[in-house]
């Protein structure tokens, strides 16, 4: 496994043996039973499998939404499990963008000022922030729809939108959970192009969670999870071109 | 991220209207209740205010407030006259006395008796007439409220309207004649008979003789004399019960609060508005907040800590409080405005506006409480969730 190319590329994510359990009306649900997962900068990583699996989990732990019960997980070279409450909250404002099967973009918010939110977060003035949110709303193709709310665009801009902030702040990891399972094929296939083209450039690494096959071959790598553990034997992407 | 608070509560219209309109409800009904109540009590005490001249009240040492009457003897007055750094006193006599209608009928009035000389302790306000009418024979003012209510003249057409008591009408008192020279106005009082002034001696002659007749001795303290150390004095040497004007004005007042159902009733209303708006506030405004929580949820997420939150949160409350109050003073104000000179007491004092302020933050406050727990406590991972 350790040839001298795998070794030179940057992680991103690197995680053993992690478990997490759920715990409801007296039974407990294993969603994570040990699993391994490495993630590289400059890499997009489709993580697969059927429902229940334990893919939002897998990346709620990565992200650092969520404590695992056990193992080990570092994004860069940090264990959010190690931080602090506030410092975890700065960590994962900094480092980390989410994009949502449901977009969850604030309603009374204009899709500028959605898109600058990550930024509001960090304490960036409002007037620079919504001037770099400007900025990637016409990166994602939305530069008429500035001052629109989310309940007037569609669900494809929405995620445009989604999209947007996620990278407003120039995270070095996208989580994306299910990002065109809510969309048409047409309108996924054209999210998928764009989270391949605008987010994935330079040293960023991306994680997307689907379980639609007509959106493998954007992968550069895909894992496929079953039962809470990864399932042996990758899918080559390439064979899907 | 003040303004993503603030765009979050105005963005939800109705239930800003919701959460506003429970407070407003509340700092509403708190206020106009306390300052309902605030105006009955002060009417208890609107005889004392009236009377603007003395800055001390000198009576029998049983007397417990100004419509509690026990006279004393006149020989009292000299002795409290001697005392020193009194610069003058003057007697007062007051007492329920019957009043013969037109009809037949009897209506008990508040008679006021003056000091003959200097009219001292005279009626505030002069509508019709002058006070130094008084000095003529037989002459009483009468206020405004019992001419035109209760002392009122029978109809000069039957069945027409009664006409009002006007300057040079009669009446009886205890079978005595009086001619109306003056009509005054005064503060209400908590006790609605009419008042009718007229001399001290001439008062005397409409009572029924007795030993004791003076209810009270009105005084003033020298220039430079301190009119509570001068009470002290007057006690030692007299052994009278004397009270400085603010100082009989709470004992009245605290007789009323004491001895009356008035403050219970008004209490209940007041905790009852207190208790509904932050039911209806406290709801709406959790709601709000739980209506909003997958949005907190994803803000927290994207790196905000439970400080910011905490902060958005108390913004809002901050906000919907502050409109609230406003609104509810500023109705409990009109209402004031447009009962004015009507029957209902209505004072609103600025520490009225201080305890509904506190009231109406408290609401908030707990409110808010609620939602930041619920946040605090929020998943992050929550976000996941479809
Ligand atoms: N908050 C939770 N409480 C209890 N069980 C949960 C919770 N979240 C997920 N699960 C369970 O954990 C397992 C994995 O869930 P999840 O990670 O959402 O899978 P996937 O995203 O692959 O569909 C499922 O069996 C699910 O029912
Ligand atoms: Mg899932």
């Amino acid at each position: 496994m350790t040839t001298a190319t795998q070794t030179a590329k940057k992680s991103a994510v690197h995680c053993r043996s992690v478990t997490k359990s759920y715990a409801t009306a007296g039974t407990k649900v294993h969603a994570l039973r040990g699993v391994d997962l490495d993630v590289n900068s400059g890499e997009l990583l489709m993580l697969v499998g059927p429902s229940g699996c334990g893919k939002t989990t897998l990346i709620s732990v990565v992200a650092g939404v969520l404590e695992r019960d056990g193992g080990e997980c570092e994004v860069f070279g940090t264990d959010f499990q190690k931080l602090s409450s506030g410092q975890r909250s700065r960590f994962r404002g900094e480092s980390i963008g989410f994009v949502f099967q449901a977009f969850n973009l604030l309603p009374s918010l204009t899709a500028a000022e959605n898109v600058s939110v990550p930024l509001l977060i960090q304490g960036v003035p409002s007037s620079r922030a919504q001037k770099k949110a400007k900025e990637l709303l016409d990166r994602v193709g939305l530069s008429d729809k500035i001052n629109t709310r989310p309940a007037q665009l569609s669900g494809g801009q929405q995620q445009r939108v989604a999209i947007a902030r996620s990278l407003v702040h120039d995270p070095r990891l996208i989580v994306c959970d299910e990002p065109t399972s809510a969309l048409d094929g047409d309108t996924g296939h054209k999210i998928m192009e764009l989270l391949r083209e605008v987010a994935l450039e330079g040293e960023r690494a991306l994680i997307i969670v689907t379980h639609d096959s007509r959106v493998y071959n954007f992968a550069d790598r895909i894992v496929r999870m079953e039962d809470g553990l990864i399932a042996p034997g990758s899918i080559d992407p390439t064979t899907l071109h | 991220m003040n303004s993503v608070a603030l765009k979050m509560l105005f963005g939800d219209t109705a239930k800003y209207i919701g959460i506003v309109m429970g407070l407003t409800f509340a700092s509403l009904l708190m206020t106009q209740q306390m300052s309902i109540f605030v105006g009955l009590m002060s009417r208890t005490f609107g005889f004392i205010s009236d009377t603007g001249l003395p800055d001390i009240w000198v009576m029998d040492p049983k007397v417990q407030f100004v419509d509690d009457l026990k006279p004393m003897q006149d020989t009292q007055l000299q002795r409290v006259r001697s005392v020193e750094g009194v610069e003058w006193a003057m007697p007062l006599y007051k007492g329920l006395l019957k009043a013969r209608l037109d009809d037949g009928g009897f209506q008990t009035c508040n008679v006021v008796g003056l000091d003959d000389a200097t009219l001292i302790g005279g009626p505030p306000v002069m509508v019709e007439g002058r006070l130094e009418d008084l000095r003529r024979a037989d002459s009483v003012i009468v206020d405004i409220e019992g001419a035109t209510d209760k002392l009122a003249k029978q109809p000069d057409v039957p069945g027409g309207p009664k006409r009002p008591l006007r300057v040079g009408d009669t009446l009886e008192i205890n079978d005595k004649r009086a001619i109306v020279v003056g009509i005054s106005r005064g503060t209400r009082t908590f006790l609605s008979q009419p008042t009718v002034y007229t001399t001290y001696s001439r008062a005397i002659t409409y009572a029924p003789s007795e030993r004791k007749m003076m209810s009270f001795v009105l005084a003033k303290a020298e220039p430079g004399v301190d009119p509570m150390e001068l009470c002290e004095r007057i006690t030692a040497t007299t052994g009278l019960q004397a009270r400085t004007r603010d100082e009989f004005k709470l004992q009245t007042v605290g007789y009323f609060l004491k001895n009356t159902g008035i403050p219970i009733n008004f209490g209940i209303t007041v905790v009852l508005g207190f208790i509904v708006g932050m039911a209806i506030a406290g709801q709406t405004f959790f709601n709000f907040t739980q209506d909003n929580l997958r949005h907190f949820g994803t803000l927290k997420a994207m790196g905000a800590t439970n400080l910011t939150l905490l902060r958005m949160i108390l913004l809002q409350a901050l906000v919907v409080g502050l409109v609230g109050y406003g609104l509810g003073v500023g109705l409990a104000a009109a209402f004031g405005y447009l009962t004015e000179g009507g029957n209902a007491a209505f004072r609103l004092m600025w520490q009225v506006l201080a305890i509904s302020f506190g009231a109406i933050a408290i609401i908030t406050m707990l409110s808010a409480m609620l939602s930041i727990i619920k946040v605090v406590r929020l998943e992050p991972a929550i976000v996941f969730k479809g």
